[in-house]
């Protein structure tokens, strides 16, 4: 059941939660259970900044279909200010505003819907800073 | 109502959608002359009442750092949950990082559910149930293609941290009081997706009456008058009632202007009082007294007084409710009803 799959990552996708490896230090979202820098297996929870930089982005037109209804959507890579890189849906942005360096913060919205009947799935996005 | 042990606003939050369409853009499309208002707040397609309620309870616990694990209840007003049946406050329990050990329910009144949460979680804070709750109002409100409502129904939301007085707060609940009647004004049946309104009904035997009642007798009560307050905040279903409610009860403009905010974002039901009662305080001043009477249809009034102390400058909203008018941008007609889900496929 993809809802019970869902429901176990609410955790992290609606606290913007990672994991770290707790021998080298490096961080990851979504979280992994082993570090694919040091080879570690011994990894943390942690709530990852709520704040970087877009590094790079493209707009999606053809998604998959749970996300068609939210189509056309920008994802980006977003260097968070802890230096972690994580891929994002931009939300709350116009596409030609989208440049490389603007600063985002994380938000919390809806993912996409089991359709009209099922369940809806929020989590993390990213919203140009509202300060 | 006062309770025995002193009960007052710890920390607040509220946010609004960043889009905004025009009235003249409703008006172009439905050839209607007159618009109630300049403009309306409507929310992304990835946004619902939730989503709002968690932005503005964010905001509200990270600007007043209120300790997550004394905040037992979590009680959200509006008419516009995401689920008809599935509570909205277990996902923001969840999303907030708060202990599990704690009581949440969904309030409705139309548009008074967000000041009713408040009174109930006023009362758990004042019996010592509990140390600290979240009251919100919060809705992402529906009006029929066409119809007078759609010019109006906005989204928008609010979040206040209450507790006792003695754990230090902004603002201080000096009293309330709530008057209802049956008086079938606006409603929505179950399973219908837009509701239904009897016109002018909608004010004179419903808001006026109600709002004049309740503040009337609270101020009888309580032997409070206009002048003592520097603000007032009104339920504002559209921009003209809440400034002929103000005249009729004998506030000026001056108190209710920092308040009234539905001519550029809409009436954000749940929300309405309660942005506004956010916006004052992103500007008052310590020993500030605030009356609030907010409008439920169906139909009933909540009136509070506030007076604000010296704490309001180190926990004021950030960021302020001004920040998210300032991003919005205008859109046109047929973005606002593909957001809105207004397009069967």
């Amino acid at each position: 059941m993809t809802e019970i799959s869902d429901w176990r990552k609410r955790i992290e996708r609606y606290r913007f939660q990672g994991s770290e490896c707790v021998k080298c230090g490096a961080r990851y979202y979504p979280s992994r259970i082993k570090c694919i820098k040091c080879g570690s297996e011994e990894m943390r929870d942690v709530e990852l900044p709520r704040r970087g930089r877009v590094v790079s982005y493209t707009v999606i037109y053809n998604p998959p279909k749970k996300f068609s209804k939210y189509a056309p959507y920008a994802v980006a890579l977003i260097e968070l200010v802890d230096g972690t890189r994580v891929l994002g849906q931009l939300t709350d942005v116009d596409f030609d505003k989208i440049r490389v360096g603007m600063e985002v913060e994380a938000t919390f919205r809806k993912l996409y819907e089991y359709g009209e009947d099922g369940h809806i799935v929020y989590g993390t996005k990213f919203r140009p800073v509202v300060s | 109502m006062k309770p025995d042990k002193k009960v007052g606003i710890y920390g607040y939050g509220a946010y609004v959608p960043r889009y905004l369409i025009e009235n003249s853009s409703i008006a172009g499309v439905w050839g209607k002359l007159a618009t109630p208002i300049k403009s309306k707040s409507f929310p992304s397609i990835d946004e619902d009442s939730l989503t709002i309620a968690y932005e503005a309870a964010r905001i509200a616990i990270e600007s007043s750092k209120a300790p997550r694990d004394r905040i037992r209840a979590v009680f959200i007003g509006s008419e516009s949950k995401p689920y008809a049946v599935k509570p909205s406050g277990t996902v923001l329990v969840d999303a907030l990082g708060l202990s599990n050990k704690i009581l949440s329910a969904d309030f409705e009144f139309a548009c008074k559910a967000g000041t009713e949460a408040i009174q109930a979680v006023s009362g758990l804070v004042a019996s010592g149930m509990i140390d600290m709750g979240l009251a919100i109002g919060t809705d992402t409100s529906q009006g029929r293609p066409g119809d007078e409502l759609e010019y109006t129904a906005a989204a928008g939301g609010a979040a206040f941290i209450l507790s006792r007085v003695s754990e230090g707060v902004i603002a201080e609940i000096e009293a309330s009081h709530s008057y209802v009647t049956d008086t079938p004004d606006f409603w929505r049946r179950s399973e219908e997706k837009y509701p239904r309104h009897l016109y002018r009904f909608t004010g004179e035997p419903a808001y006026f009456h109600h709002i004049t009642s309740s503040v009337t007798q609270f101020m009888e009560e309580y032997g409070y008058k206009p002048s003592d307050f520097k603000y007032a905040i009104f339920h504002q279903p559209n921009a003209k009632f809440p400034q002929r409610v103000a005249k009729i009860l004998g506030f000026t403009r001056e108190q209710i202007m920092p308040g009234l905010l539905s001519p550029i974002i809409g009436n954000t039901y749940s929300g309405a009082t309660l942005v506004g009662l956010s916006n004052v305080l992103d500007e008052a001043q310590p020993d500030d007294l605030i009356l609030l009477g907010s409008f439920g249809s169906g139909a009933g009034s909540d009136t509070f007084v506030f007076r604000v102390t010296d704490l309001i400058e180190e926990r004021r909203a950030r960021p302020p409710l001004k920040s998210f008018l300032k991003r919005m941008v205008t859109r046109d007609y047929s973005t606002y009803v593909r957001y809105r889900g207004k397009i069967d496929m």
